[in-house]
């Protein structure tokens, strides 16, 4: 019973995922063209709002390629990597307090090691993207490939070691620790903002969006890994993409927001305030995106070793220290 | 890196997300035009009703693209066509082949031929493209394809642009 719970809750929550992924593919084309002075696609139904269902029949309905050069095999596995696992991270968010969802707990995994998982999951993602950049057998994707590939190990030490500082002062790895946490003693960006900058700009490497868009780099690359990717594989790729934004900008807040908290004393609702918060680092990101320029990958490689990590290790051992000399967390 | 021009470029791009779009949604909002746009050809009357074309083929001369063809004829003294000697028995437009340069308005000695402000010329057929007078002279509102749209639907003939000025050349032409 409890697995069968755990499953329909998983496959509402994966509905609600793609739901989101498809608006947001809207939200994001109108959003971008308003900071753009444009309108943005209005055509299909009131507000365009059928945009995303006429984008879904033109892929499903578009000739599926296959590059001759190609590795046949990975070449059909990488998105299938990509985007499974840009699903799953989801899983260990939770959305509310216990039992809010008609009595059930408002999340579909609660581990123990939530942050462990959430990275795991998160870097077997882009294991899709490097492997999608190997397999085209086309420059264009290997460079982009081999640029995700190389600003991973620039960004996510600093993404880890950014984590470390909540974790220590929390004393847990769970997600739902860190909340309870938050509704007990503040939000956590008001105890460790310098933790919260570097992983915030380190997400938004590891989402791949700008000013660390890189891997995708259309002026240079043409489209990077995805570049010999077309119909229902090249969706995947998208999906995943979006699906990263869609995740981080719920984990932010409940890293460092107080997560389903409601702000500044405002009556608790479940769900909803994770959904406002989640909404504003969806619009957050946006509009980084509509108003940055691209980092080279070395110049954001350098900044990741030279800045980010140094600040992150730097308020990790200044928090150990603290927490040390309190004698245990708070 | 300044992290000062950073917040100045979210500055600017914010200040743009809360104004007016610049997009015209043109098939169901009118386009405004310039006041020196080069449209469909009008060919002009004088204001007692006497064509200004006197059919001496100048335009047909000046036209790069070979897209006009004249054949003139003697006036009727009795009824006169244009104000000359003669007038333009055929006077036809190759819409295909006019690139829209203004030439021939500015070889015509009589102002005759004036570039209007109708764009909407897309068509079908390759012979539906020839503009003849009946096609041209001033009293004739919208492109070939536009009116024979209005006759098979019934509704009002539509057209998609709105002009914000008088130009003193295009005399008598009215875009209702």
């Amino acid at each position: 019973m409890i697995y069968l719970i755990a499953a329909i809750k998983g496959l509402v929550l994966i509905l609600l995922l793609l739901f989101a992924f498809a608006y947001l593919t809207w939200g994001m084309r109108r959003g971008l063209a308003r900071f753009q002075v444009r309108l943005g696609p209005n055509r299909v139904g009131p507000l365009g709002l059928l945009q995303p269902i006429a984008d879904a029949v033109k892929a499903i309905f578009k000739e599926d390629i296959s590059v001759a050069k190609a590795d046949r095999f990975v070449y059909w596995l990488a998105p299938v990597i990509s985007f499974t696992f840009a699903l799953a991270a989801f899983a260990v968010i939770p959305l509310g307090p216990e039992g809010s969802l008609f009595g059930l707990d408002p999340w579909v995994a609660d581990l123990d090691v939530g942050i462990l998982y959430i990275f795991a999951v998160a870097e077997l993602a882009v294991y899709g993207i490097f492997l999608s950049g190997w397999a085209s057998g086309s420059k264009y994707s290997l460079m982009g490939g081999m640029r995700s590939a190389a600003g991973l190990v620039g960004y996510e030490l600093a993404l880890g070691v950014a984590l470390l500082g909540p974790v220590l002062v929390v004393g847990s790895l769970s997600l739902r620790d860190i909340v309870d946490w938050q509704g007990q003693y503040g939000w956590l960006i008001v105890w460790q903002f310098p933790a919260f900058i570097v992983y915030f700009i380190a997400a938004l490497a590891e989402m791949g969006r700008t000013p660390f868009d890189f891997v995708e780099a259309e002026q240079e690359l043409v489209g990077g890994f995805s570049t010999e990717y077309n119909s229902m594989k090249f969706v995947a790729f998208y999906m995943a993409e979006l699906l990263h934004w869609i995740t981080a900008s719920a984990l932010i807040p409940t890293l460092f927001l107080g997560g389903w908290h409601a702000p500044f004393g405002l009556p608790e609702v479940p769900i909803l305030w994770l959904f406002v918060k989640w909404l504003v680092f969806i619009f957050l990101v946006m509009w980084i995106w509509a108003s940055w320029f691209r980092t080279r990958y070395d110049v954001m490689i350098r900044f990741a070793w030279g800045v980010l990590f140094p600040v992150a290790l730097a308020w990790f051992l200044a928090t150990a220290y603290w927490v040390a000399s309190k004698g245990g967390a708070v | 890196m300044s992290v000062f021009a950073l917040a100045k470029a979210m500055g600017i791009t914010l200040k743009h997300l809360f104004s007016k779009p610049v997009t015209i949604p043109y098939p169901s909002a009118p386009v405004p035009l310039k006041p020196r746009f080069h449209g469909r050809h009008v060919l002009t009357r004088h204001p007692d009703g006497l064509e200004k074309c006197i059919g001496c083929s100048l335009c047909a001369a000046a036209c790069p693209a070979y897209a006009i063809y004249v054949e003139p004829a003697e006036n009727d003294p009795e009824h006169p066509v244009s104000a000359g000697e003669r007038y333009a028995k055929v006077y036809e437009i190759n819409m295909l082949r006019c690139i829209f340069c203004g030439l021939c308005e500015e070889a015509c000695p009589t102002g005759a031929i004036v570039l209007g402000n109708e764009f909407e010329l897309a068509d079908y057929v390759y012979s539906d493209f020839v503009y003849g007078k009946e096609d041209l002279l001033v009293d004739t509102v919208g492109s070939k394809p536009q009116r024979r749209e209005a006759q098979v639907t019934g509704k009002p003939l539509k057209l998609g642009f709105e002009v914000p000025y008088v130009r003193p050349e295009l005399e008598g032409v009215k875009y209702e």
